[in-house]
């Protein structure tokens, strides 16, 4: 038996394969168990009438805070409850929020686990197209995490698609009643109504899971055919072609699925805003997938100076997203023009704690412990600083679509916690039964051995 | 006091760089080396000390986050408080967005000019300084490793030196120490 043991060991590190760890397995299971019990508890107990938010607010004491600050905040109220403030209006508009809630949890936590994949499929593309030298090595952590792509974005498109058309009350555009009140959702319903919508995101969808596929298959092919690098020059140019497509249908999809909620408001750099953001959060990714491999014993031939790339650079997209937040932030905030202003104001007041919380999060934390070049060396500080950046990150995308959708009315309660559990456990048991597809190292990578002997 | 050093000349950085590592593992101290550009690796064969270049460039970030703060705050609302685009400046955290590209940009320009300024001092630069240079080809296609040969003999030195494939070895008697 311990023969065995030892032998499939040995033949493990031969050809380093990676096996899925019946524990990794077992908790991605329970992760996903918990989320969806968790989720059905938040769907099941939202308010159903007027009377019980009445009730709710009453046994939690909000009923005067509530009444007395209310602030619209979407567009929808500002249309159609001109004098929201009085009677019964006000508990309807916060049923509305609460009926919304574990709709928005279960979008919010279902876009940030797709963002990081892809985020990671454009760092793919762009080492790729950059023809890098240093970063081969890493190429299967990457494709692992990209496979997370195809049903992420299955759910995904499923969950817009009820949204779009009007199933759930997530986008205010989706509604033909307050479109019919507004003048403003009028002009925009060429670009905004639920067939195209969907068309849209198919198209995104489509097309990036389609690089993927291919990328992932010319990577495989190089492995088994080497000579000529036939292989690799086709990946060259597929990956350069996507990441053409890609900027547009990234910033496209930054419209579409998080601005939109904000139908009203817009700004111009929203879609480099989110790459940002996606962007660091795939990087931190690859890092922590990484570090937990080699934990493991795996991906010997990584080296801690790929780990430092790595955490420079989560350390500069993590500069690069504050320099585009806070481009979008400072403008809006000086010119001060009530449609734009909005926007920011709603998120100070309401969501003080989220807002200025991120900031500390995905800004100075990153900074101060990624600047030292020897800590981006330690694996437990890159793990630190990379869990911090991604609880960051996600609340950077509840920011962006929570006030638009509950309101007021957010706490992180069940809905929220059970759905990041659901996604997480889905994307845990994706990204890890993908690496057991192939082998660790693409040996047939023409840079492969600069991408071994990697040292700075 | 007077010192004994060596020169030993090499034209490709490659021999050099193993040069240094063989000189380095027969315990021999090499004073410096002098390149007509910058070879990778160069400063850790010779075991030399890891900058601190970067920590001085923090402090002066720091030194210049804080001037702009404080020159902001005495100009902008101490001072003048000026009322623009509707925001009249007299509380500097309700006006801190506008000042964030000052900030930046200070602290910015004092981390790379005082960082310059430190690596000349460091480096004894400075304008109408004569070249410590000791011999011009370093600065065309020589390379040159000065060895300390003070307590140790001569002729095994060279010898060593020539086999680590210098083209040239000269021994100099310092008069006065340089440094």
């Amino acid at each position: 038996m311990r023969i065995k043991i030892i032998i499939s060991t040995i033949k493990n590190i031969y050809i380093d394969m990676y096996t899925l760890s019946n524990r990794l397995k077992l908790a991605s299971f329970v992760f996903m168990a918990v989320g969806l019990i968790g989720l059905i508890i938040g769907f099941a107990t939202r308010p159903g009438s007027i009377e019980d938010v009445k009730e709710m607010m009453a046994s939690h004491g909000h009923d005067t805070h509530a009444v007395q600050t209310h602030n619209d905040a979407s567009q929808h109220d500002a249309s159609q409850h001109e004098d929201a403030h009085s009677g019964d209006a006000h508990y309807e508009h916060v049923l509305h929020q609460l009926q919304n809630k574990p709709w928005a949890a279960l979008y919010v936590a279902a876009f940030f686990f797709f963002m990081i994949a892809l985020g990671v499929l454009a760092f793919y593309a762009i080492q790729i197209a950059a023809q890098s030298g240093w970063s081969p090595v890493l190429f299967r952590v990457m494709e692992a995490i990209t496979a997370y792509l195809v049903p992420g974005g299955i759910i995904l498109l499923v969950i817009l698609g009820l949204s779009g058309f009007h199933v759930n009350h997530l986008f205010v555009w989706a509604d033909p009643e307050v479109v019919a009140h507004d003048a403003l959702l009028q002009g925009k319903a060429s670009w905004l109504n639920g067939g195209w919508f969907i068309v849209r995101a198919i198209i995104f969808l489509g097309g990036w899971i389609a690089y993927r596929h291919f990328a992932v298959k010319y990577s495989r092919k190089q492995d088994e055919e080497p000579t000529g690098n036939v292989w690799y020059k086709k990946s060259f140019k597929i990956s350069a072609a996507f990441l053409v497509f890609f900027i547009y249908t990234e910033s496209m999809m930054s419209w579409d699925w998080i601005m939109s909620f904000d139908p009203h408001w817009f700004s111009t750099l929203f879609g480099w805003y989110v790459f940002a953001g996606l962007f660091v959060s795939g990087i931190t990714t690859i890092a922590l997938v990484t570090i937990y491999l080699k934990s493991k014993g795996f991906l010997e031939f990584v080296n801690n100076s790929h780990i430092h790339d790595l955490a420079k650079f989560m350390f500069a997209i993590s500069i690069f997203w504050t320099y585009l937040w806070f481009s979008q932030f400072m403008l809006i905030w000086y010119s001060n023009i009530p449609e734009e202003v909005t926007y920011f104001i709603t998120r100070i007041e309401d969501y003080q704690l989220p807002f200025f919380g991120m900031i500390a999060m995905n800004f100075i934390f990153p900074l101060l412990i990624l600047m030292n070049s020897d800590f981006k060396r330690l694996n437990w500080f890159v793990v630190m600083a990379g869990v911090v950046i991604l609880c960051g990150h996600y609340i950077d995308v509840f920011n962006m679509i929570m006030p638009a959708t509950v309101g007021q009315s957010w706490f992180i309660g069940v809905s929220e916690i059970s759905a990041v559990l659901l996604f997480l456990g889905l994307f845990l048991f994706t990204v890890f039964t993908a690496l057991t597809k192939a082998p660790l190292l693409a040996k047939g990578n023409p840079f492969i051995e600069e991408s071994k002997h990697f040292h700075y | 006091m007077a010192s004994k050093v060596i020169h030993a000349f090499y034209t490709d950085d490659d021999v050099l760089m193993d040069a240094v590592k063989r000189v380095r593992a027969e315990h021999y101290h090499i004073e410096d080396v002098f390149t007509p550009f910058p070879v990778h690796g160069l400063d850790k064969a010779m075991g030399l000390e890891h900058t601190r270049l970067a920590i001085t460039a923090f402090m002066y970030g720091c030194v210049g986050l804080v001037v702009a703060i404080t020159m902001m705050n005495y100009i902008m609302i101490e001072d003048w408080p000026q009322d623009i685009g509707g925001k009249p400046s007299f509380s500097f955290i309700e006006n801190l967005p506008a000042f964030v590209p000052i900030m930046f940009e200070l602290t910015v320009f004092f981390a790379a000019h005082l960082m310059v300024i430190t690596f000349y001092m460091r480096s004894r630069l400075w304008p109408f300084k004569e070249a410590e240079n000791p011999d011009v080809r370093t600065t065309d296609d020589h390379f040159l490793m000065e060895v300390d040969a003070g307590h140790h003999d001569v002729n095994t030195l060279t010898n060593l030196l020539g086999d680590t494939g210098a083209v040239e070895i000269k021994v100099i008697d310092k008069q006065e120490d340089n440094h």
